[in-house]
């Protein structure tokens, strides 16, 4: 189990070594839509959030 | 003579190209017609059943908007021959490809499990016990993927597809009035006034429509059956066929419960199959298989979009044609998610609605996203060179990617809140 979970997390190293940089050339286009896409999902999750408490209370 | 052989050579070469579609469909087809899965049969019974033909001229507009999204996908498959979680990962790095695809797995998942309550409550309306239909279900499954041949596996599911058209029949059984069709559905209306339960539908009808799952499928499906660049003009007409298709499925399920349940209000298409048993028999039974079918076609896709994602990214063996010796955690990680999705339609008690309900919102996490990461990664002339979007592709792409963005967000947060638009 534990050897099995060491070899996950490897290929989990692995994989962020191999992705490191994003290869798409940072426009500014795509800076913005990338900054547009935080906020949003930031909007969503703070959303959500707020509907788990008001399921809550 | 001239005449005829000329006629010879037109007719020769006509079927030639049918022939050569013939090779290339698939993808497109069968993602379109996998997109009428439980949830979209459920949405699209439950807009005739309320609103009648009247939102018939909607559900047209979506076959543009279903095609510009998905032969991005096509594109970007057939240059790259990568599927599109590995070009997001590559893209945009691995911060952004973590949540794509974690967040893909999550809603995968929880749309397989709606998948499986469509099946169940599909034959549960002809006796059959839902513990027979998941473990018929995982068997049928397991002997669609384990053949080792892509090839074999999309024409089974373009059998399923072939099922899906159903409905057609179902809704020539019950004679609707062709004139009331045209007059109230093709004349862009909104009936009883633009209000917020309308506007409730018509983002459902958007939501159902377009899925996240759907543009990482039908790329990871271009790789697998190996399309080249020269197959994108082929590709691209399977993607408007299937887009045609599944819209005028959905068409005929709204004549049907159009006809039949006009101005009652029902909260699933099994449901419905039951209300129309009572009316007409047959009539039923098809809705019933239909929604079995919709339900098995959408599990079919769904499951494999996952595994495929996870073993582009894992670098696992990730290929149909490859066997479960060759391609163990392709064929562990699909079943997996089959199997426990199943079993959570079991659990008595199980929170089935409130899962239903939390797909749409889970959805939303993700769908706006991809489409944005889609549009910027076909814009990547380096990689993309002659098939970069062009302006006008920008454009029209843009403009729908954008309501897309709006109107499924605004429906995820009306799901959330049901009293905000009401």
């Amino acid at each position: 189990m534990r050897a099995s979970l060491k070899r996950l997390f490897r290929k989990i190293e692995e994989i962020n070594g191999r992705y490191r940089e994003p290869r798409i050339e940072m426009s500014l286009a795509v800076k913005v839509a990338l900054q547009f896409l935080r906020f949003y999902l930031l909007f969503l999750v703070c959303l959500i959030a707020y509907k788990f408490i008001l399921l809550l209370n | 003579m001239n005449v005829f052989s000329k006629l010879y050579y037109k007719l020769r070469k006509m079927w030639k190209a049918i022939q050569l579609y013939l090779v290339i469909a698939g993808p497109g087809i069968v993602v379109m017609v996998a997109d009428n899965d439980a949830g979209g049969i459920t949405t699209y019974a439950a807009t005739g059943a309320k609103y009648g033909y009247h939102l018939i001229w909607f559900l047209l507009l979506l076959i543009p908007a279903a095609y510009y999204v998905q032969e991005m996908t096509v594109r970007l498959g057939a240059v790259t021959k990568r599927g599109l979680a590995e070009a997001i990962f590559d893209g945009f790095g691995a911060t952004w490809g973590w949540y794509a695809l974690i967040d893909l797995m999550l809603v995968n998942w929880l749309t397989l499990v709606t998948e499986f309550i469509g099946m169940t409550a599909a034959l549960h309306i002809f006796g059959v016990p839902p513990w027979l239909t998941v473990t018929g279900v995982v068997l049928l499954m397991a002997i669609i993927v384990l053949n080792g041949r892509y090839w074999t596996w999309e024409k089974i599911a373009l059998l399923f597809c072939a099922l899906n058209l159903i409905y057609i029949p179902a809704a020539f059984m019950i004679h609707p009035s062709v004139s009331d069709i045209v007059k109230d559905g093709l004349i862009p209306n909104f009936p009883g006034g633009f209000n917020g339960q309308l506007f409730f539908f018509l983002m459902a009808n958007i939501g159902t429509t377009i899925a996240p799952w759907m543009l990482f499928f039908q790329q990871s499906a271009v790789v697998d059956k190996g399309m080249q660049e020269k197959d994108i003009p082929w590709g691209k007409f399977d993607t408007l066929l299937g887009s045609a298709l599944t819209v005028v499925v959905a068409i005929f399920i709204v004549i049907v419960t159009g006809t039949t349940l006009n101005g009652t209000d029902i909260e699933s298409a099994g449901r419905a199959a039951e209300h129309l048993m009572q009316t007409d028999r047959y009539v039923g039974t098809f809705m019933a298989i239909g929604l079995f079918d919709a339900g098995l076609l959408g599990a079919i896709c769904i499951s494999l979009a996952s595994s495929w994602a996870f073993g582009e990214i894992f670098g696992w063996a990730h290929s149909l044609n490859q066997n479960i010796k060759q391609a163990p955690w392709f064929y562990a990680s699909y079943f997996f998610a089959l199997i426990t999705a199943g079993l959570v339609v079991l659990i008595p008690g199980a929170p089935l609605v409130l899962i239903t309900l939390f797909v749409q919102v889970i959805a939303v996490t993700l769908l706006p996203a991809v489409l944005v990461f889609l549009i910027l990664l076909l814009n990547d002339r380096h990689t993309m060179g002659d098939y970069c979007n062009s302006g006008w592709q920008n454009l029209i792409g843009g403009f729908i990617v954008a309501t897309i963005v709006v109107l499924s967000s605004l429906y995820g947060i009306s799901v959330m809140f049901p009293n905000l638009f009401v």
